[in-house]
């Protein structure tokens, strides 16, 4: 049984197709890779997941659980959003922030173990905003293992970042899909983090162009070429615009 | 310079005490409406009360209860609105600001002009508050703090970011409800103290004031707290000793705070 499945969603935005039929299956401890070009559905595709969006025809299972019915599955998935949501003057220090999840009756202790786990501990009392962008993303990591997740969903999470930070960071998702069997899902438009860490990749612009194993997709010049010339047709069509 | 006894006299208590009540609370709930970026939702709510506060007049109806009803009706629909329609809230806003006056000058001027009951609405009559006035005050700010205690990091999960307090399983649409109540309760109970155009200040500015320290939340708060009951005290003071309006001397000092925590930060702590 799959961890999820995402069986022929479609979804439409004022009439103009987002995702076409789009099917695949996760299985448990996946480290998925989503890769596709800008405007090619991969955020309406998590908030689908996330339930966020309700209207789209087809059916997401999590745990063979229909998720429009099941909404407390949601409390198992952590979700990082792009980085340009957070509001960098926020009052809140990274305790405070990672805390918001916690839920009522659980030991403050359990925040700070993961704080270390993070390597966020000695910034515990910092603001969110005096932070940098990769310490950043590692506190929303933080604030999302407080509820003991089985899933992290992470919306290009590593656009601003520097290589180095981005290292630490992917290194981090990597302890965590290994040690503490979570199962990552995120997406990205580095090919070179793809083929470096995940052990599964999944090619998407509207419809599904590919989803299977890592070493499948990067070992076939035809999947490389059809990724390549998918963004190329969105970035010809924007200009068009 | 004061003289000791001032703090003898009833009205003198009774100012303090529902003051001080109403910096506690305003200042709480403002809090999260600064960090919801909604500042403005208080000015809004409080030209509604306006309006409802004509409507009772007109009708000869205790106009606290025609306001509290118009208030919370009304922003509760533009609430609904702004979710549907995802309209930009600073336009929800200007239309609540214009509606509420709209209807309250309609009104007014159907009653042949303000009454002083109307007047005292609208800027304050802090040394005037009787113990009758207390009860609602104190049940009012009971509410508010206290649902604010029970509710207070679902709130903050909200302000800091709505769509992942979804994903974590908070019913987001219901809290913003009931906090749009609370927000209009607490100014509906405060307007008689500092006047519906005055409000907002003991809602926005000690908030603001406190964010440009750039502390963690409950630190933010704490100096917040201290800010608003600090000007309400004082205000209530120098009003007396001075003979001038405790609203406008409470929003003055509370200006002041900010310019000089602002001087403060940008010359001495940066």
């Amino acid at each position: 049984m799959p961890l999820v499945s995402v069986q022929s969603v479609s979804y439409k935005y004022n009439s103009e197709s987002v995702l076409e039929n789009v099917s695949f299956d996760i299985e448990e401890g996946d480290f998925l890779g989503i890769i596709g070009p800008n405007g090619a559905g991969k955020t309406t595709l998590f908030h689908c997941m996330l339930g966020l969006l309700n209207s789209y025809s087809g059916r997401i299972t999590i745990l063979n659980q229909d998720i429009k019915k099941y909404k407390k599955i949601f409390k198992k998935i952590g979700y990082i959003p792009q980085k340009k949501s957070i509001d960098q003057k926020f009052p809140l220090t990274v305790e405070e922030l990672v805390s918001l999840s916690l839920p009522r009756n659980t030991s403050k202790n359990i925040v700070l173990e993961i704080l270390k786990q993070v390597r966020l501990f000695t910034m515990k009392d910092k603001i969110i905003g005096q932070l940098s962008g990769g310490q950043q993303q590692r506190v929303l990591i933080a604030k999302a293992l407080v509820n003991n997740p089985i899933i992290l969903i992470l919306d290009e999470p590593t656009n601003e970042l520097d290589p180095k930070s981005q290292n630490d960071f992917y290194s981090l998702l990597k302890e965590l899909n290994e040690k503490n069997k979570i199962t990552i899902i995120w997406s990205s438009h580095d090919m070179d983090a793809v083929n470096k860490y995940a052990n599964k990749v999944s090619c998407i612009n509207k419809r599904m162009f590919f989803h299977g194993d890592k070493g499948e997709f990067f070992s076939s010049e035809d999947n490389i070429k059809n990724y390549s010339e998918s963004t190329m047709q969105i970035h010809m069509h924007s200009h068009d615009l | 310079m004061f003289e000791v006894d001032i703090f003898s006299y009833g009205f003198i208590q009774r100012a303090l005490f529902s003051g001080l009540i109403i910096a506690i609370t305003c200042t709480v709930i403002g809090l999260f409406l600064v960090l919801k970026r909604q500042s403005l939702f208080g000015d809004a709510i409080s030209h509604m009360a306006f309006g409802g506060i004509a409507i009772g007049t007109f009708l000869n109806i205790y106009p606290v209860w025609t306001a509290m009803g118009f208030s919370i009706v009304t922003a509760l629909a533009i609430a609904k609105m702004r979710q549907s329609t995802k309209l930009p809230s600073d336009s929800m806003v200007a239309i609540m600001l214009s509606l509420g006056l709209g209807v309250g000058v309609t009104l007014v001027s159907l009653s042949n002009g303000f009454s002083v009951d109307l007047f005292s609405f609208l800027f304050g009559s802090i040394l005037l508050v009787s113990v009758q006035d207390l009860y609602p005050i104190i049940i009012v700010a009971i509410i508010v703090v206290s649902m604010i205690i029970v509710y207070y990091k679902k709130f903050l999960y909200i302000a800091f970011d709505e769509e992942q307090a979804k994903i974590s399983g908070i019913d987001v649409e219901k809290l913003n409800y009931l906090f749009t109540i609370l927000v209009a309760i607490t100014i509906i109970v405060s307007m008689k103290l500092v006047g519906i155009l005055l409000i907002s200040s003991l809602i926005v500015i000690p908030n603001v004031t406190a964010l440009l320290f750039n502390q963690g939340f409950k630190k933010t708060l704490l100096i917040s707290l201290s800010l608003s009951t600090f000007s309400v005290f004082a205000g209530v003071i120098l009003s007396y000793y001075y003979n001038l309006a405790p609203s406008g001397i409470i929003v003055l000092l509370s200006a002041s705070g900010f310019i000089l925590a602002y001087v403060l930060k940008t010359s001495i702590l940066k």
